[in-house]
């Protein structure tokens, strides 16, 4: 069942949480290879972090956005033409089974 | 055995934005399927959110009608899970930074007494779409996706379900107020979903949580938690252990069922958006929402009490919709009384309109139609019978009650000897109560009273006919 | 690019001829490079026709047909993004470049291979064949903006635009000996850029010279109220003081971009380019950037958490691929993305998803964060004392193609000397500055603070009006008769 690597990665669960079916192949050759890569981001731990703040976006700006006005943008063909598998003017899906919200 | 009920709710309310959160498409309710949507909200690949103003702005407002810290510095984060109905995948939300936290919401219990219930935060968020499920597959609907979505969550004051329906009244009064939201509930602007948990009498730990999701309506959250109390008592009782678990409300089956257990709860990952820039608030914005504030539901109904003189009950009925409270002020402002004015709207009209299925808004009486009814029954000119009557007409024809009044020669009878002669033939024919009251039986002028209005068509002056009454019957005895 | 504007200008070539010349070199040339998804022939010629037939316009590309990487969204035309994930799609609306290069009266044309999602630096990655480097098709392209890179390096584009988010414009320039510039962070608007990793991802030209690459900036860049990260402040055109030269520049060469693990041709080429620019009259210093080697780190943590939610989207709901008969809506998920998705995309995601996760968040996300502090105080401290920075851009030539596939680790640290620039939100631009012996070109990186574009592309063009680099073009004949030979 499910594994950790060495660097803690319980590769099946962040799959599933991912939605990425593996197959067994692929999830060998993963395993090996996000390890590696997890490693070496551990690199991280020789800064010393302590009151450094975070970085979230590449510039400080703040107060972005718009008014309150109102456009039509009607897309609603284009969309449905997009859309892999439709019901009259919406988009169809196997049927959900409510797990969420 | 006694429990003790915790409940706290989250509550989620649309906003009454002209455009949604992120992008510019309108949400009016009821569009044909997919019809209000752009590249935006349906999650197209190269697209960008951009926050509408407005939406923070309303819920800044919300925080301070609700008595809250708003937040200096607040961002939005994405909340990442898997749902048909989530056209990215992931909800822009806001995790630890929300635009405002701690105030509380005042509640009137059965007993009388008032109870504030504690909010824990105010955030600001998108709506998801909505699906109808069919046989084998679900349709969905984009129209909602992107609705902006503020969702309250409240400490866990709350006692029980008949408090939490109390909760959720004054809350919807206090948004509506602030015209934040329409708060109707059959179009879902307004929706919650609780968690709850019993604990015998004494002990001090609270129980185990259940969180009940999909309560469309008040009563139906009501009963939904009415229900979840029962369930759990009945696992007490009988020995069992109360899962954690989520659990979902039919409205249909008056029951609750399991959504998912504990195990399977969401490991969300949250993370600040790097798509939108953090919000910083300053001094001069929070006062000029301050300055704009409306007065709140419970502020209007304890001045119209005291302003107007009418009672705490009808200063209740006038100020739960703030139309209809800015209808009672314009009405009550120029009538001799004031207390007059909130009867004949809050019985007369109030009962006319909800015969007609019309709201305050479509009322065809206005203001001035009731103040002048007030000053026509307070100059003396029609009986309060009579401006019943006049009211009906107005009412039917939303014509002036003056011109209705003069044009039916409604005007009240002042004039004694017309009168006398009523009440002398009303003697003549009512021996025995005429009698009575001679006897001592105060009471009996009521019929009398009554028989003389009927005789004069309702146009007697009451006041008058009681008087000539009073004179001839004492008379007659002597 | 430019003689062409100045020809259709002329009258001595309609827009119809400019497109027409391009369909040719790319049917002749382009079974060998792979740097085309789609020509979108039909839609360029129509747009060239309809405007041959109408007036001239002042546009400052009137008629000039540009390569669109496929990752940026052109109305009706395909969106890929290199995957088969887009398979069908269509995207209904233009981004903001596309818009802004119609405005300015240009042909947007094609769609230009790329690795999947922008994941990647070989353009091995693509879902549709690696792009092969026009001087050696045994070579990759660079990437992720190979096909952009490798078209233009071709003559089989004029000027195309590229996306940037850890080296992918400048990279692949590099390896196909033309110019690249990524810009400052928020200058041009992402709206319409398929996201990879949405704090980092920024637009770009890839052009034949330093010149047409102004140009091209001119026109996408500036202020768009439809992406929220697009900053409001303007700056005069970078055309116009072009010529300027380098006199009294400061120039810094970061010592730890110079540290082992460099490619000695690679090296030499760099260290003679900085010796040019020094003789143009710049002044040049060792400077210090500390944290680079956290950088990849860093931006591998902060690169792939971002990419995990960007690519949730992609779930064969609304549009893309699905599965066949999905038994339920878990199903649908899986099977779609895991047939959608090549390995290099499913890694990142992984990866992403993984350092978001419950309980990691802190390792990783919420260090790399931090990190990223570091890594701009850097360059703020070196850009006090400077005014831009001079590098290599990739520590290597091209790799031959196939030579990485599978060390990804590999493949990340190759980016060394071009992400701690995205997480800084700086300017850079790559410019052929040699080739190698065997015939492969390298570029020379010169990077600026924050609005910088102007001095970028100044030193850039003192660099390159003072050497031969821009003028060497692979010898197509011989890629031609190769390619013969292999058919
Ligand atoms: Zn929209």
């Amino acid at each position: 069942m499910s594994e950790r690597t060495a660097n803690g990665m319980d590769i099946d669960y962040v799959a599933q949480l991912a939605r990425i079916g593996l197959t067994p192949a692929e999830r060998a050759k993963f395993q090996g290879q996000l390890e590696a890569i997890l490693g070496a981001m551990r690199k991280l731990d020789e800064l010393e972090l302590e009151g450094i703040e975070p970085t979230a976006h590449a510039m400080p700006v703040h107060n972005v956005w718009r008014e309150d006005r109102a456009r039509e943008w009607d897309v609603k063909d284009a969309a449905l033409r997009n859309a892999p598998a439709r019901m009259q003017d919406s988009i169809q899906v196997p049927k959900i089974v409510d797990t969420s919200g | 055995m006694e429990y003790l009920t915790t409940i706290g709710l989250e509550v989620h309310v649309q906003l009454r934005t002209a455009s949604k959160m992120f992008c510019s498409c309108p949400h009016r309710y009821g569009a044909p399927p997919n019809s209000q949507t752009c590249p935006v909200c349906l999650g197209y690949p190269g697209v960008l959110p951009v926050p509408n103003r407005q939406a923070i702005e309303w819920t800044m407002l919300t925080g301070l009608m609700l008595g809250c810290r708003i937040a200096r510095y607040s961002k939005f984060d994405r909340k990442s899970y898997f749902y048909p109905d989530m056209p990215k995948n992931y909800q822009i939300s806001q995790y630890d930074l929300p635009l405002c936290e701690g105030g509380y919401v005042e509640v009137d219990l059965e007993n009388g007494d008032t109870k504030k219930v504690g909010i824990t935060r105010i955030h600001l968020e998108e709506d998801v779409a909505k699906s109808t499920h069919h046989s084998t597959t679900s349709a969905i609907d984009f129209n909602r996706a992107g609705t902006p979505l503020m969702e309250i969550v409240t400490e866990p004051d709350i006692a029980g379900p008949e408090e939490a329906y109390a909760f959720l009244t004054s809350l919807k009064q206090i948004l509506t107020f602030g015209g934040v939201s329409d708060c109707n509930m059959e179009q879902g602007n307004i929706r919650c979903d609780a968690n709850i948990s019993i604990r015998p009498v004494g002990q001090d730990g609270l129980g185990v949580k259940t969180e009940i999701k999909n309560m469309n309506t008040f009563s139906g959250a009501q009963r939904a938690l009415a229900y979840e109390v029962e369930r759990q008592k009945e696992i007490l009782n009988s020995g069992g252990r109360i899962e954690q678990e989520t659990r979902r409300w039919d409205d249909v089956s008056g029951t609750t069922e399991l959504m998912r257990s504990k195990e399977d709860a969401h490991d969300y990952r949250y993370f600040p958006d790097p798509d939108l820039m953090p919000m910083v608030v300053d001094e001069a914005w929070i006062s000029r929402l301050t300055a704009e504030m409306p007065e709140l539901p419970r502020t209007r109904k304890a001045r119209f009490e005291r302003q107007y003189g009418i009672s705490p009950y009808d200063a209740g009925v006038l100020t739960a919709d703030p139309e209809l409270a800015l209808f009672y002020e314009a009405a009550a402002a120029g009538s001799a009384d004031a207390k007059a004015a909130a009867n004949l709207v809050s019985n007369l009209l109030l009962h006319a309109l909800a015969e007609a299925g019309m709201e305050i808004g479509s009322s065809p009486v206005r203001p001035e139609h009731i103040t002048s009814l007030v000053n026509l029954v307070a100059e003396g000119t029609i009986s309060s019978q009579i401006a019943k009557d006049v009211f009906a007409v107005v009412f039917e024809t939303g014509r002036g009650p003056e011109e209705i009044v003069r044009e039916r020669g409604l005007v009240q009878v002042q004039d004694t000897d017309q009168i006398r002669t009523w009440v002398r033939s009303v003697i003549e024919e009512n021996p025995g109560p005429a009698a009575d009251f001679r006897a001592g039986r105060e009471k009996a002028i009521g019929r009398l009273v009554g028989a003389v209005m009927k005789a004069s068509r309702g146009k007697a002056n009451p006041q008058l006919v009681n008087e000539v009454l009073r004179e001839e019957l004492t008379r007659g005895g002597v | 690019m430019r003689d062409v504007s100045t020809a259709i200008r002329g009258g001595e070539l309609s827009c119809r001829e400019a497109v027409e010349a391009l369909l040719e070199r790319i049917e002749r040339f382009d079974g060998r490079i792979n740097a085309y998804l789609d020509t979108t022939a039909e839609a360029a010629l129509a747009r060239a026709d309809a405007m041959d037939r109408g007036a001239r316009g002042e546009g400052r590309l009137w008629g000039v047909p540009i390569g669109i990487k496929d990752v940026i969204a052109v109305e009706g035309a395909p969106c890929r993004c290199g995957s088969r994930m887009l398979d069908r799609f269509l995207s209904p609306y233009d981004g903001t470049v596309v818009r802004k290069l119609k405005d300015a009266g240009s042909i947007p044309m094609g769609r230009l291979n790329m690795d999947e999602f922008a994941m990647g630096s070989t353009n091995e990655n693509s879902g549709f064949g690696p792009v092969c480097n026009p001087w050696d098709p045994a070579y990759v392209s660079g990437g992720s903006s190979g096909g952009s890179a490798a078209a233009v390096a071709s003559g089989m584009a004029y000027g195309a635009l590229g996306s940037d988010t850890g080296g992918s414009i400048r990279q692949p320039a590099s390896l196909c000996g033309v110019v690249g510039l990524k810009p400052t962070y928020g200058r041009v608007s992402r709206f319409g850029l398929v996201a990879y990793a949405s704090s980092l991802d920024q637009i770009g030209p890839i052009t034949r010279d330093v010149t047409d690459a102004a140009l091209l900036f001119d026109v996408i860049c500036g202020h768009d109220p439809q992406d929220a990260t697009s900053l409001q402040r303007q700056t005069p055109a970078t055309s116009a003081g072009l010529e300027g030269g380098v006199k009294g520049m400061r120039i810094g060469l970061p010592r730890e971009y110079f540290a082992a693990g460099l490619d000695p041709e690679v090296e030499a080429a760099v260290r003679r380019g900085v010796e040019t620019l020094q003789g143009l009259g710049a002044e040049v210093e060792e400077v210090s950037l500390p944290h680079t080697e956290y950088a990849v780190a860093t931006y591998y943590i902060l690169a792939t958490a971002e990419a995990s939610a960007n690519l949730a989207r992609f779930d064969g709901v609304r549009y893309g691929h699905r599965c066949s008969e999905p038994e339920d809506v878990t199903d649908l998920y899986f099977r779609s993305r895991a047939e959608g998705f090549g390995s290099e995309v499913k890694r990142r995601i992984i990866l992403g998803t993984y350092v978001l996760s419950s309980g990691y968040y802190d390792a990783y996300y919420l260090r790399a964060q931090k990190a990223r502090t570091l890594i701009r105080r850097d360059f703020e401290k070196a850009f006090e004392r400077v005014d831009l920075l001079a590098a290599a851009v990739s520590p290597t030539p091209a790799y031959a193609l196939g030579a990485c596939v599978d060390d990804p680790l590999q493949m990340y640290l190759g980016d060394i000397l071009t992400v701690p620039m995205n997480l800084a939100g700086n300017c850079g631009i790559s410019v052929p500055c040699g080739l190698t012996a065997g015939g492969l070109p390298i570029g020379l990186q010169l990077m600026g603070p924050p609005f910088a574009e102007a001095e970028l592309l100044r030193a850039a063009r003192a660099f390159e009006a003072e050497t031969p680099w821009h003028r060497k073009q692979p010898d197509m004949a011989v890629l031609e008769q190769r390619s013969a030979e292999g058919a």
